[in-house]
């Protein structure tokens, strides 16, 4: 396989993630906002940090607001993070491994994008957003479902599915951290009424809402959903689960010898290091600490597959 | 439009259905017109979702637009094709011994045959090929023809493409898409199959391996990329071959080879179907500003370490000024008269030629030497007096760089319209696969259909489409 094909297949597939996660972002802020008195444009704020797009935001606009964060996110063309540039993409980088890929992935890889241009041509309003995030939430599933139904279990499938847990894993802990940019007024509010609330519309935003519930029972609380994000290997969205999936697939490609390529062993380190202590560990470090190494232990690792996989020159 | 002046491939000169049509038209005629409207949609469908298209460079973005495809097959029977066979393989031959000899000796320049300036001052002769012997002594690995007819045993062969000729994925695809619209027809006509085609392709260029070649040989396709107008066909065929789509930045030049870059490190490639002209094939040696081709490549395949399939330096067969003197090139080196005719051809470096084509202009189809995709040409006869006027001042200021033709009455073939079957205007490209073990011409080829009525640019940037062609067993 060319270093070439390697790198479409991997960004293709982060490309999809990011677009399905960007949406989830998109939905948990509208959420927040909701369940907050005072002024809402600001809840867009933290937000905007989560997606790592906030300084390109504030090039173009001086002041945030519901209506530009979220056509920010939604459909901007000079966000390259945002719903419609992932798409676009995806689909250049899927035209890219044609060859690579089944016919019933690039077809579903092509209508994905064809429902996105159609469905984000013009701006959306408010009300519109729960149908249109829904409708592209379907299109990229069938891409995964296409994936996971046809395509032989080589060294193609690893780099996608690298592509995917990569990125979810970086957009999970991104979106768990936009819980601790939402200030709470005071010390008193950890616990409160409020603060719950936030927490389970971040469960929601990752669609954890039934499952967390049957595992852990109504009475949980914030600690819980945390462990449940950061820690159960059960959860697919868990930065536990997705770096197993990461490691497991690096093992693949990275062969059997005594001679691992060193994202391989970065790979491994890194759950080791992050992901075997508990939940009581985590929050003593500080869980914004918390997610801000690990997310910098990620960018690490998708430089290093870069460079062992030949990507480029 | 008179049917009665053109030739159609369908109905002859007048009402009488030709008999490669005999089984076709009885299937037609019990068919219901609105069903076959629905079929000529879904295959619109099934090319679009396929992404069977090709780019056009417009005002901002590039745009990917669908070639038309039309559901009435162009049908040529066996013995028909025959005779165009022995033609087209006796062309090729002398093209490909043409361009051994001008690369080496240039015996037919010294026998007083082709005039001296017509190589030295030809910007596609390229120095670096002379005294190269590639691989097999096969430089054109892949020809299309352009033949247009005009009767029933007229035949013209109007271009010959020996650099890297496209369209023949549409060929395939058109074929397979009409396999599974109508599978009836094939029961009922014996059509000879194409689909070899791309498994006939890797053959003929594997068993072009370069001496360096050590087992298997690796063949690679080579792209400008996925900005290139037929980057389509180009991953299609490589996906058809099995074998790797490269572009410039995935190749480097290591250890006397050309080598791709994969995932476990360099691999090196023993051929190499290039669809990157010369001219960007290797920035060392050609275009220093080209970001698409390798770097040192063309001193690796001087050194026997590579196969570049079609040779550098076979422009000069394709070149509309040598045109003219192919049928002196077929008897030169056939010692045969020619099988296939050329256009008669005026070249307008020649005075007397110039001074009849300028005195002709509303008659003659006039085209740059060096042009392609039916650019930069005027067509006299249907050509407003000032766009003639226009014309007669460039070829005054540069004579040389263009030809001229009568205009031929094309044949035609009809085309399912709105209003039922239309005859519209059609040429055909023949691919042929040369290789040391021979000349092979997939059966039919391309055909191209100028669907405007009345017109006779069939090319696809200026509107064309494309049908199935059926070359019958008998």
């Amino acid at each position: 396989m060319l270093g070439k094909t390697a790198n479409g297949l991997y960004w293709m597939f982060r490309y999809l993630e990011r677009a399905e996660n960007t949406a989830r972002l998109i939905d948990t802020g509208q959420r927040i906002a909701l369940t907050r008195s005072g002024n809402t444009d600001e809840e867009w704020e933290p937000v905007l940090k989560s997606s790592g797009t906030a300084e390109m935001f504030f090039a173009k606009y001086d002041a945030v607001t519901k209506d530009r964060a979220i056509d920010w996110l939604l459909r901007d063309k000079a966000n390259p993070s945002s719903v419609l540039s992932c798409h676009v993409a995806a689909r250049q980088n899927g035209r890219l491994v044609r060859n690579a890929i089944t016919v019933e992935v690039w077809e579903a890889l092509n209508a994905c994008y064809m429902r996105a241009q159609e469905m984000l041509a013009r701006k959306r309003s408010e009300r519109d957003l729960p149908a249109v995030l829904g409708a592209l939430r379907q299109s990229t599933g069938l891409v995964r479902g296409a994936t996971h139904g046809t395509m032989l279990r080589n060294e193609i499938y690893n780099f996608a599915r690298l592509g995917t847990f990569l990125e979810r894993a970086d957009n999970t802990a991104r979106i768990v951290d936009v819980k601790y940019y939402v200030l709470l007024p005071s010390v008193r509010a950890v616990g409160s009424f409020v603060d719950n609330v936030q927490w389970e519309t971040i469960l929601r935003s990752v669609s954890a809402r039934g499952g967390f519930r049957l595992e852990y029972g109504s009475g949980a609380g914030p600690r819980e959903i945390a462990q449940f994000l950061i820690l159960d290997r059960r959860m697919p969205r868990s930065l536990a689960f997705c770096t197993f999936k990461i490691c497991e697939n690096l093992s693949y490609l990275g062969g059997e010898s005594s001679d691992l390529p060193p994202s391989t062993v970065l790979a491994s380190e890194i759950y080791k290091d992050h992901l075997t202590q508990d939940i009581e560990g985590i929050f003593d470090i500080g869980l914004h600490q918390f997610l801000e190494t690990i997310l910098a232990e990620y960018g690490r690792l998708g430089q290093q597959i870069e460079i062992d996989y030949r990507f480029y020159e | 439009m008179d049917q009665k002046t053109y030739f159609d491939e369908m109905w002859g000169e007048g009402d009488a259905l030709r008999s490669p049509y005999a089984q076709f038209n009885s299937w037609f005629e019990g068919q219901d017109n609105s069903s076959l409207r629905a079929k000529q949609r879904e295959a619109e469908e099934v090319f679009r979702l396929m992404g069977i298209t090709f780019n056009v460079y417009g005002q901002q973005e590039a745009e990917e637009r669908l070639i038309p495809f039309d559901i009435i097959p162009r049908i040529i029977s066996g013995a028909e094709w025959r005779r165009l066979s022995k033609g087209i393989e006796q062309r090729v031959r002398a093209i490909n011994a043409f361009l051994h000899d001008i690369y080496h000796r240039q015996e037919i320049i010294k026998a007083g045959r082709l005039p001296e300036h017509m190589i030295s001052e030809n910007e596609a002769f390229l120095p670096h090929m002379i005294g190269v012997s590639p691989p097999g002594g096969i430089y054109t690995h892949i020809v299309g023809i352009d033949l247009v007819r005009t009767g029933p045993d007229e035949f013209y062969v109007l271009e010959d493409n020996a650099r890297t000729p496209s369209g023949v994925s549409y060929m395939l695809e058109n074929r397979e898409t009409m396999l599974q619209m109508f599978p009836e027809l094939f029961a009922k006509n014996k059509v000879q199959p194409v689909e070899t085609y791309p498994a006939h392709l890797r053959k003929s260029l594997a068993a072009c391996a370069p001496p360096m070649c050590e087992g298997k040989p690796t063949v690679a396709v080579m792209t400008p990329g996925i900005y290139n107008s037929a980057y389509f066909e180009h991953a299609f065929l490589a996906d058809e071959m099995g074998v790797e789509l490269v572009e410039g930045t995935d190749l480097t030049v290591q250890d006397g080879r050309v080598a791709m870059r994969t995932i476990r490190g360099y691999k090196p490639i023993d051929v190499l179907y290039r669809r990157v002209d010369d001219e960007f094939l290797d920035p060392l040696n050609f275009n220093p500003d080209s970001a698409l081709g390798v770097p040192g490549i063309m001193d690796v395949y001087r050194a026997g370490g590579i196969t570049i399939a079609n040779a550098p330096g076979t422009g000069i067969a394709d070149d509309k000024a040598i045109y003219s003197y192919i049928p002196e090139i077929v008897e030169f080196y056939t010692g045969e008269r020619p099988i296939l005719q050329n256009v008669p051809t005026w070249r307008c470096s020649e005075a007397d030629s110039l001074a009849y084509v300028l005195d002709n202009l509303e008659d003659l189809v006039v085209k740059e030497v060096h042009g392609s995709g039916g650019y930069g040409m005027l067509i006299g006869p249907t050509a407003s007096k000032k766009e003639i006027a226009a014309f007669r001042k460039k070829l005054k200021a540069k004579p040389a760089g263009y030809i001229a033709q009568p205009t031929l009455s094309l044949s035609t073939v009809p085309i399912f319209s709105k209003a039922g079957l239309a005859p519209r205007h059609v040429d055909l490209r023949p691919f042929v696969l040369v290789s040391p073990d021979g000349v092979d011409i997939t059966p039919g080829g391309l055909t191209r259909v100028a669907l405007k009525k009345g017109s006779l640019v069939v090319n696809s940037s200026q509107g064309g489409g494309t049908k199935d062609t059926w070359v019958l067993e008998e």
